[in-house]
């Protein structure tokens, strides 16, 4: 220890002056490059963690408008002449009427004047089909209810329910001054009002057309710079004509503007009613009927709503929002939690669209990876670190379990298709043949972190077993395989983790596809969570999209309850020495 | 060897369990991403109403949904596929061979393919012999023979288009898309153009590399299978133009227009009158030895071309579903009626 202590003590070598100006220049250097390193690894750690922030708030900004949904409450009457003519009150009677009847029924007690065909239809786009499923299992779960007349919540689509989300941002509200004088009916309205009440409505519009004006000189621009042709003349003239069209409107200041699909909707509430402008004038307005207002002729409390987005570019026509905008302003919708997210399977309606059926087909397939991997992987482990000869076989072995770890995921896919599905005849889509796949997968994975864990206990533990008369079998299962177990679990949930994230291998077997039904079992047909992702990300609808972040937040969650268990069991078995 | 004994202990444990992968109760389907939202859609509606089980359907594009669907009879094999095409002459001989012999045919609407961009700018109107010119690797210079694409921007091509730069996104070669795009606007584009016809006239191998083959100079990217990635890529970026189907242009008017092909805008009414040129048949195949053996098969088919379903103003519509005018939805229907199985006359190369 002393002679140790004598050769580490820093004796005054020759030449060598520790306070000089060179040395001192040199202890800063190195002072400096430990600033700098740390400085860079804090960099490093702060700008995965900004991405970490900005990826979950992304997510959760989308998806959390999943979680909660619009409902109308609105009084139905259960008719039993279009539910049950019969009177059997069988299930399969009850199940095969006509609901919609029912529920457009009660939309139409509420605007009475959309009774035609063409109004009929487009009622329809106001409530979710799923409106009517909920319906029809309240008839189907008490038939008792049936004559009566109760008020039912009715899930809004998805159209509407985005329009209630949205109304505070895309509506401006401004209040009328001053009486206004309406007369006509329907599509026929004139709206009178004195001393210039639309005068500012007026003004904006005005403003548009400068912007079409911009629009125009820039594309006219374009073409000067285009050189001359035939086309590019007619174009030109075109161009020219209406620019000065659009000019004359613009600087006549206070002449009417008419209002098409492509301009903000103006919308006149009055008296209860909603009156849509066709077209505006300083003091006057003609308007169609969206919702009749009660009678009366002339009104002095009114406001003007204006959509701000134009009618073209909205999923939501005015008569649609106008009717949400009215029953919500009656106080009939509310917003709740969405349980159906988590209690439904697939759906191609956004709104009624679940993840239970992909969470318990995650859950079942994950299931079977892992009561098929651990014991084969924990037991191959020890028996290639503790048992097996060292010779060239096992060498051959261990490089092909480095390589399999490697191997792109798809290659099992196919290896399932070739082995499970047409060799075996197992059945397509199962989480079976899924969790079978995925264990194929992760076996290297969760082989190597074995070893490992048992190549780090120290070997003074087996040893002493051993100089004690324990047996190899004994020493290995009684001593070393508990003081490895918290690495084994380690490596399985790393593996189960790369598990519950993988759709490349499931597309082979049939898993990415839509299915509507819960899975019961191993052997029927269901899909995964990150297979849901994908399936949601890629459809039309608008709605999916906050689906598709909210089954990623589930997914996550999904992930943190795997990795919480693993930190909970490590911490139970661990062991110091 | 232990590892190797316990594996096969488990492969005969599962083995002994899978008697139950024989008698089938729930429609398979597979097939087209194209027709995919439709088919679920019905998928959705028939297990709700028609007391079966809601069929599974699986999106695998249409080439390898037909490969599956010819692979054989059986109930280890899908009973019916979606194609955003006709069933090809060489996929129906692959059928035959497999002992598949009666398929049944039913047309279900029409999609239209669009290409659209963000509606920051200005409308736009284009020739497809214009999208031709902006898309083909090789394209006829001044002298009338094939040069390597020299067109960068959209007044290039024609003065009275925009000064912009060409930029277009679009579905990469494994897509029934992008199948689509070549049959649909670069093939009749050429023929648009006098020189071109010439040259199919002429040297048909030499017309048909031209128009099957699309640029790689990076004008045109390839965005991918998945639509929506490219509707939030043609809303950043106003000079972008992106090639996909109308529903997807519909589901997203508030950011998206489409381009006006040879003077007619993509709508409903102009795609299902086929005046808008670039649109294209979507069709569901099914095995008449399925019928009966699995349960609802036959009704599935009935309800899938019922009015209310693939009808004008049906629910399929409210998806993107561009209806089949009534006479022709009622051919279709007549021929699921009666099952009538396709003799394999007038299918595409």
């Amino acid at each position: 220890m002393t002679e140790l202590a004598q050769t580490l003590s820093p004796a005054p070598v020759a030449g060598v002056d520790f306070a000089s100006g060179a040395a001192r220049a040199r202890l800063k250097k190195r002072y400096r490059s430990e600033a700098r390193f740390k400085a860079l690894g804090l960099a490093a750690v702060l700008v995965t963690a900004a991405f970490l922030v900005l990826l979950l708030a992304d997510i959760i900004r989308k998806g959390a408008p999943a979680f909660f949904e619009h409902r109308a409450q609105l009084s139905i009457t259960l008719d039993p002449a279009t539910i049950d003519p019969k009177g059997t009150r069988e299930i399969s009677e009850l199940r095969s009427a006509d609901y919609q009847i029912l529920v457009r029924a009660a939309l139409i007690a509420q605007f009475p004047e959309a009774s035609d065909r063409r109004s009929r239809r487009e009622l329809d786009r106001v409530l979710s089909s799923g409106a009517v499923d909920d319906l029809r299992s309240a008839v189907i779960a008490d038939p008792s209810i049936i004559g009566q007349t109760r008020s039912m919540p009715l899930l809004l689509s998805a159209d509407a329910d985005l329009f209630m989300r949205q109304k505070s941002r895309l509506i401006e509200r401004r209040k009328g001054a001053g009486p206004l004088h309406v007369e006509g009916e329907g599509a026929n309205i004139s709206i009178a009002g004195g001393g210039n009440v639309f005068a500012v409505a007026l003004a904006e519009m005005k403003t548009l057309l400068a912007a079409r004006i911009r629009a125009a000189t820039a594309e006219l621009a374009g073409l000067q710079a285009g050189g001359t042709s035939a086309t590019v003349d007619a174009k030109r003239a075109e161009l020219e004509k209406d620019i000065a069209a659009l000019q004359a409107r613009a600087a006549a200041a206070t002449s009417p503007e008419t209002l098409t699909d492509r301009e903000p909707s103006l919308i006149v509430a009055i008296g209860g009613g909603l009156l849509k402008i066709t077209e505006i004038g300083s003091s006057e307005a003609k308007a169609v009927t969206l919702v009749p207002p009660k009678p009366g002729a002339i009104i002095t409390e009114w406001s003007l709503l204006k959509i701000t987005t134009p009618e073209s570019n909205r999923r939501v026509s005015d008569r649609v929002a106008a009717w949400v905008e009215t029953l919500s302003a009656r106080g009939l919708i509310e917003n709740g939690f969405a349980w159906r997210f988590f209690t439904n399977g697939d759906s191609r309606e956004p709104e009624l669209a679940g993840i239970r059926g992909a969470l318990i087909g995650s859950a079942l397939t994950l299931l079977v990876t892992l009561l098929l991997c651990v014991p084969i992987g924990v037991a191959a482990a020890i028996y290639l670190e503790e048992f097996a000869p060292k010779n060239r076989l096992t060498d051959i072995l261990e490089v092909n379990i480095n390589n399999l770890a490697a191997v792109p995921s798809i290659v099992f896919g196919l290896l399932g298709l070739a082995v499970f599905l047409n060799a075996f005849d197992l059945p397509r889509s199962a989480p079976l043949v899924g969790g079978l796949v995925l264990a194929l997968l992760i076996l290297p994975t969760i082989i190597i972190a074995s070893r490992a864990a048992l190549r780090a206990v120290p070997p003074s533990i087996k040893e002493a077993a051993l100089g004690l008369g324990a047996s190899h079998q004994q020493a290995v299962f009684h001593h070393v395989l508990p003081l490895a177990m918290p690495g084994i679990m380690t490596g399985t949930i790393i593996g189960m983790a790369h598990a519950l994230g993988e759709t490349a291998p499931l597309l082979m077997i049939g898993m990415v596809a839509f299915i509507v039904d819960i899975p019961q079992a191993i052997t029927e047909a269901a899909t995964v969570l990150p297979v849901q992702i994908f399936l949601w990300s890629d459809l039309p609808e608008l709605a999916f999209q906050s689906r598709t972040a909210a089954a990623i937040i589930v997914l996550l969650g999904f992930l943190l309850v795997m990795n919480a268990a693993a930190v909970i069991l490590r911490k139970m078995f661990e062991r110091r020495w | 060897m232990k590892t190797l004994r316990l594996l096969g202990a488990s492969a005969i444990a599962i083995m002994a369990a899978t008697s139950f992968a024989q008698a089938r109760d729930q429609i398979r389907i597979v097939g087209s991403s194209t027709v995919y939202p439709f088919t679920t859609a019905v998928a959705e509606q028939f297990g709700k109403t028609g007391g079966f089980k809601t069929p599974i359907v699986e999106s695998t594009g249409t080439g390898g949904g037909m490969k599956m669907f010819c692979d054989g009879v059986g109930v280890n094999f899908p009973d019916a596929t979606n194609a955003s095409r006709r069933m090809k002459i060489g996929e129906f001989e692959a059928c035959q061979k497999n002992g598949v012999k009666d398929i049944v045919e039913m047309m279900i609407g029409y999609d239209g393919l669009t290409m659209a961009f963000s509606k920051k700018s200005a409308p736009l109107k284009l020739t497809r012999a214009q999208i031709f010119l902006a898309l083909a690797r090789n394209v006829p210079g001044p002298d009338g023979k094939l040069i390597p694409n020299p067109y960068k921007n959209w007044n290039q091509i024609d003065p009275s288009l925009p000064n912009r730069p060409i930029e277009v996104l679009g579905p990469p070669p494994t897509s029934g898309t992008r199948d689509s795009l070549h049959e649909l606007f670069l093939e009749p584009g050429a023929e648009q153009i006098p020189v071109m016809k010439a040259l199919k006239a002429s040297d048909r191998k030499a017309f048909d590399a031209a128009w099957k083959t699309i640029r790689e100079d990076g004008v045109f990217v390839e965005a991918g299978e998945n639509d929506n990635v490219i509707v939030q890529k043609l809303d950043a970026n106003p000079n972008a133009f992106g090639v996909f189907g109308f529903s997807f242009l519909e589901e997203n008017i508030s950011k998206i227009q489409g381009v006006t092909v040879d003077g007619v805008e993509p709508s409903h009414d102009t795609i299902s009158s086929l005046k808008y040129g670039p649109s294209r048949e979507m069709f569901f195949y099914l095995k008449k030895a399925h019928v009966g053996v699995v349960p609802g098969l036959d009704k599935f088919a009935i309800e899938y071309v019922s009015n209310r379903a693939a009808g004008d103003g049906g629910y399929l519509e409210k998806k993107g579903l561009v209806p089949v005018p009534k006479d022709k939805l009622a051919i279709s229907q007549a021929n699921v009626a009666a099952k009538k199985v396709m003799t394999g006359e007038g299918l595409p190369k």
